[in-house]
């Protein structure tokens, strides 16, 4: 069966990624089952929109951040124009200020250049000490910025260090700055910041050309400024060309750090720079976002900031499962009372639900990190009642295709047909609206949708391949097809109707071949006597003359119910023209 | 009682016994629109009891404290702003919930202190959150564009499906219909508003719209070909068919409940505020609402806008028409008979999906038997 390959294949590819990859099998629990601290951010623009790409950047900052301050596993995403920020445990109120902090970027001059690691000694020749020390630098890039005191912090960092890649460090703008390449590949003294980043009205990578517009084939970003940044570029790089390297290059510094340090090669006057080198489209594209980033500092106004404590999310999680066994086991025992051994198809499918459901979320928490929350927990509970309603559509189907008389292998046929349609119908609407709340909610409400939305898909699965199948092959045993009192497909219980068979015969299908039962067992009030033989009177405990019963009336019989109606004296509710003849008012 | 419910739900299926469902639609519209009136008057009067998530302020749980008297943080609170008054709600078997208004991060840590001193825990049992005032508004705004949205997709999915806008029409009233019940209902209990609840209010918007495809698959069965018939009108069709469903509705409704209300209860008297509660008790009043309109007001909502088609207009006054000549001519024949008499002759049929051509013909020859 399609279905056993397919649990077989789940729990195959999520036992091969225990094995050799980083799954498990436990799925991954969200903040609020694991506990942790949540915090919710909304970026801000001081002007302008902010877009995609933006809040993009920013969690690329803000991961920076977090995961160069020793916090790991931590959780970043964008929802909307909000960015949630889960972080496992109780992280220090460092760590938190950190990821509140806005970043911003800042060009500065480079003064000088080293390698990341730190230097014991003396400084090597290249950096000359200036034993002067003037207070008041005679422009950025003047090398007496580089005091003793500056001198031996640059000799002491080491950009090896994790610790140091942080960011978001106090980046006094008038003061020099000694600091780390984004990437730890080099150390840096910087001048003090000249231009601001919010004097970039934009910038994009793309191809570089040559004066003439001939293609370079080589990536570049391309970088304009507003007015203002225009003349202090000019200024800027009209003093750094004449400068010796390291000194002619200026710094582009986000959120502390030295994303690139381009050298001046020419005076630029029209604010429209081109930064060249050894790019590729990626890193391209990288640098054209950091600087656009940079354009718009984002301030994060800070929506929420929760702690869950570990211990209560586990207590909820255990109780909400408890409910759900508790949910589950009155599930079984109601189906199996109103189904009988039917019933045991419900708790098998509901069964193969379960087994799939866990199986595909272990799979996600492993492919794409799903974590699994309280209000995902809510949604499967939720969603054993409507794939238990499936099947009882199906059932209730069958039935009724068997008080039409039909045996049970066609009743199973036909009435699947007919469920079918419903089941796909209403499924459709139940996994339309799980999509909407994806895709439209925030927070706890997507964990929700996910799971309702997925187990309406195994839902059809379970439908299709299992149960469909299954009913199937119970219609060929003999203890369905006669329709023995406890499969809940009882033919006699149904009140199936006798229909003709043909040749002057008239044959009670589904119970036809069962000769060992006969009609003396009727339970009830005598469902399926022929109405001639009826003794229901006009006013008896229907309410209502009860003459035509059973969906086909002879005309012997309709005759005799009109007689039966006359001779009693109409005590009745005279049914309205409109109304059935059995009506009971409700 | 199983036997007599499936005796029932025969009586149902046959149409032996059956309710006035459509019959009596005035009354479940009266019934309808003094419970949406009633909850609005709720909605106005009373208002939301809102959670935190949607005033905003400072909320500090302790947990694993040994007693859960209140009395302790409602000290420690006024210890460090006399200003406050905490709401204090015990959550879980060992934990203490107080929520104030937004405080100074200086006074976060104060009261953090303070709680862990007045329970005797350690700080790190002592979990603080901040709520900013706009985030609950957020949350519900997104609530709202999803309802837009999905209305409106659904309006269209149900259209094309049922080919018939006047169903989804039918189906979307019912739907607002339990969703301002369900509010209402909620309002008058009094429990926070949280954004579990808003969950809960959204789901219920797919289940009541399930509930009624399920209904509105049968009433589409029932009254196909109607038109070519001149037995029943399309009203008792309806009808026929909201009973037939009924069972299927009851056994639906009854197993989809169980779970939640397993739910609700864990969550209302073990675990106290939590998602868990408040997303079931709205969960619970909603399919409870959705499971009732199904039958007593989407079915008849439908009936009614559908008669206003011309050609099922016509088609009802031409099958009454008939079945009066018809009764006529039976009190003829039988000499003076009453108005029962006269309908039997005129052969009303509850049951039987009688289409002309359609119910004969081999599918009424008797199948070969298969194992035997």
């Amino acid at each position: 069966m399609t279905l056993a390959v397919l649990i077989l294949a789940l729990f195959a590819s999520i036992f091969a990624g225990t094995k050799w990859s980083d799954a498990s099998t436990t799925p991954g629990l969200a903040l609020d089952l694991e506990g942790g601290t949540q915090i919710i951010l909304t970026p801000i623009a001081s002007e302008g929109e902010v877009t995609d790409e933006t809040i993009q950047q920013a969690i690329n900052v803000i991961r920076q951040r977090v995961d160069s301050s020793g916090v790991t596993e931590a959780e970043i995403t964008s929802q909307g124009k909000n960015i949630v920020v889960g972080l496992p445990g109780t992280p220090s109120d460092e760590t938190l200020d950190l990821v509140r902090k806005s970043a911003q970027m800042r060009f500065r001059p480079v003064l000088t250049v080293g390698a990341p690691t730190p230097v014991e000694s003396e400084t090597p020749a290249e950096a000359p000490a200036e034993p002067e020390t003037p207070v008041v630098p005679a422009n950025p890039s003047d090398l007496a910025q580089i005091t003793p005191a500056v001198q031996a912090e640059f000799d002491a960092l080491d950009c090896t260090d994790p610790k140091n890649l942080t960011g978001g460090l106090g980046d006094e703008p008038d003061a020099p700055l000694v600091t780390c390449a984004d990437d730890g590949s080099a150390k840096y003294i910087l001048g003090p910041v000249e231009i601001e980043g919010t004097e970039i009205s934009n910038a994009s990578s793309g191809m570089g050309t040559t004066p003439q517009g001939v293609s370079t084939g080589q990536w570049v970003v391309n970088l304009e400024f507003n007015n203002e940044g225009t003349e202090a570029f000019k200024d800027t790089t009209t003093r750094l060309v004449s400068l010796p390297s390291p000194q002619n290059a200026f710094a582009l510094v986000l959120d502390g750090l030295v994303i690139s340090a381009p050298t001046a090669n020419d005076v630029i006057t029209d604010g429209k720079a081109e930064i060249s080198g050894s790019f590729n489209r990626e890193s391209a594209a990288l640098l054209a976002n950091q600087l656009n980033f940079g354009s718009l500092p984002l301030t994060f106004e800070v929506q929420s900031e929760q702690q869950i404590s570990a211990t209560l999310g586990s207590e909820q999680l255990e109780k909400g499962l408890i409910a759900g066994a508790i949910g589950l086991l009155l599930v079984v025992i109601y189906s199996l009372f109103q189904y009988r051994a039917l019933g045991l198809v419900t708790v098998a499918s509901l069964g193969i639900a379960a087994v799939l459901t866990f199986g595909v979320i272990l799979l996600l928490s492993w492919t794409i990190g799903y974590r699994l929350s309280l209000p995902g927990v809510a949604g499967i509970i939720v969603a054993i009642g409507i794939t238990a309603d499936s099947f009882i559509v199906y059932f209730e189907r069958i039935r009724d295709e068997l008080r039409d008389g039909r045996t049970l292998n066609s009743a199973v046929e036909k009435g699947w047909d007919r469920a079918r349609r419903t089941i796909l119908a209403s499924d459709a609407v139940n996994f339309l609206a799980a999509v909407v709340l994806y895709f439209l909610a925030v927070g706890g409400v997507r964990g929700f949708a996910f799971t309702l939305g997925l187990t309406t898909l195994i839902d059809l699965i379970v439908v299709f391949m299992f149960t469909h199948p299954v009913m199937q092959l119970l219609a060929r045993t003999k203890f369905f097809a006669n329709g023995h009192p406890a499969s809940g497909l009882d033919p006699r219980r149904l009140g199936a109707t006798t229909r003709y068979a043909g040749r002057g015969r008239v044959s009670r299908s589904g119970a036809t071949a069962d000769q060992d039962a006969p009609t003396v067992d009727a339970p009830v009030d005598e469902p399926f006597d022929r109405p001639a033989r009826e003794k229901v009177g006009a006013g008896a405990s229907l309410g209502a003359a009860s003459a035509g019963e059973g969906s086909r009336m002879t005309i012997a019989e309709r005759r005799a119910a009109a007689r039966r109606a006359a001779e009693s004296d109409a005590t009745t509710t005279g049914s309205s023209t409109e109304g059935d003849k059995n009506e009971e008012n409700l | 009682m199983a036997q007599g419910f499936a005796q029932w739900g025969n009586d149902l299926y046959t149409g032996r016994k059956s309710y006035q469902i459509v019959g009596n639609r005035r009354r479940f519209y009266i019934v309808a629109i003094v419970m949406v009136v009633l909850s609005f008057g709720v909605l106005l009067t009373k208002g939301f009891n809102l959670g935190i998530d949607f005033r905003g302020g400072s909320e500090f749980v302790v947990s694993n404290v040994t007693e859960t008297d209140q009395q302790p943080a409602i000290d420690a609170v006024a210890e460090v702003a006399p200003a406050e008054v905490p709401r204090v709600t015990t959550v879980g078997g060992a934990a203490i919930r107080v929520q104030t208004d937004r405080l100074t991060a200086d006074e976060v840590t104060e009261v953090r202190d303070a709680l862990a001193g007045a329970y005797s825990v350690t700080e790190d049992d002592v979990t603080t959150a901040f709520i900013g005032p706009s985030w609950g508004k957020d949350v519900s705004q997104k609530a709202i564009t999803g309802l837009i949205v999905f209305l409106a997709l659904v309006g269209l999915v149900m259209t094309i499906y049922f080919r018939n806008w006047r169903m989804a029409a039918a189906a979307l009233i019912a739907l607002f219909h339990d969703l301002i019940i369900t509010v209402g209902i909620y309002a008058a209990i009094g429990w926070e508003v949280t954004p579990a609840t808003v969950i809960g209010f959204l789901t219920i918007l797919g289940y009541s719209i399930y509930d009624t495809v399920v209904v509105f698959d049968k009433v589409r069965e029932n009254t196909h070909g109607i038109l070519d018939q001149t037995r029943s009108t399309y009203a008792e069709r309806a009808n026929l068919a909201v009973n037939q469903t009924l069972v299927r509705s009851i056994n639906t409704s009854v197993v989809a409940l169980l779970p939640v209300s397993a739910i609700l209860f864990i969550g209302a008297f073990l675990l106290g505020a939590g998602t868990l509660r408040d997303i079931s008790l709205a969960l619970f009043v909603g399919m409870a609402v959705g499971a009732y309109s199904s039958i007593f007001l989407a079915t008849p909502l439908e009936v009614t806008l559908r008669e206003r088609e011309p050609a099922i207009k016509e088609h009802t006054k031409k099958v009454l028409e008939k079945r009066a000549a018809l009764a006529a001519q039976a009190a003829e024949s039988t000499g003076g008979a009453t108005d029962d008499a006269a309908l039997a002759a005129a052969g009303v049929q509850g049951a039987g999906q009688l289409q002309p051509g359609s119910h004969q013909g081999v599918k009424a020859q008797p199948r070969r038997k298969r194992g035997h």
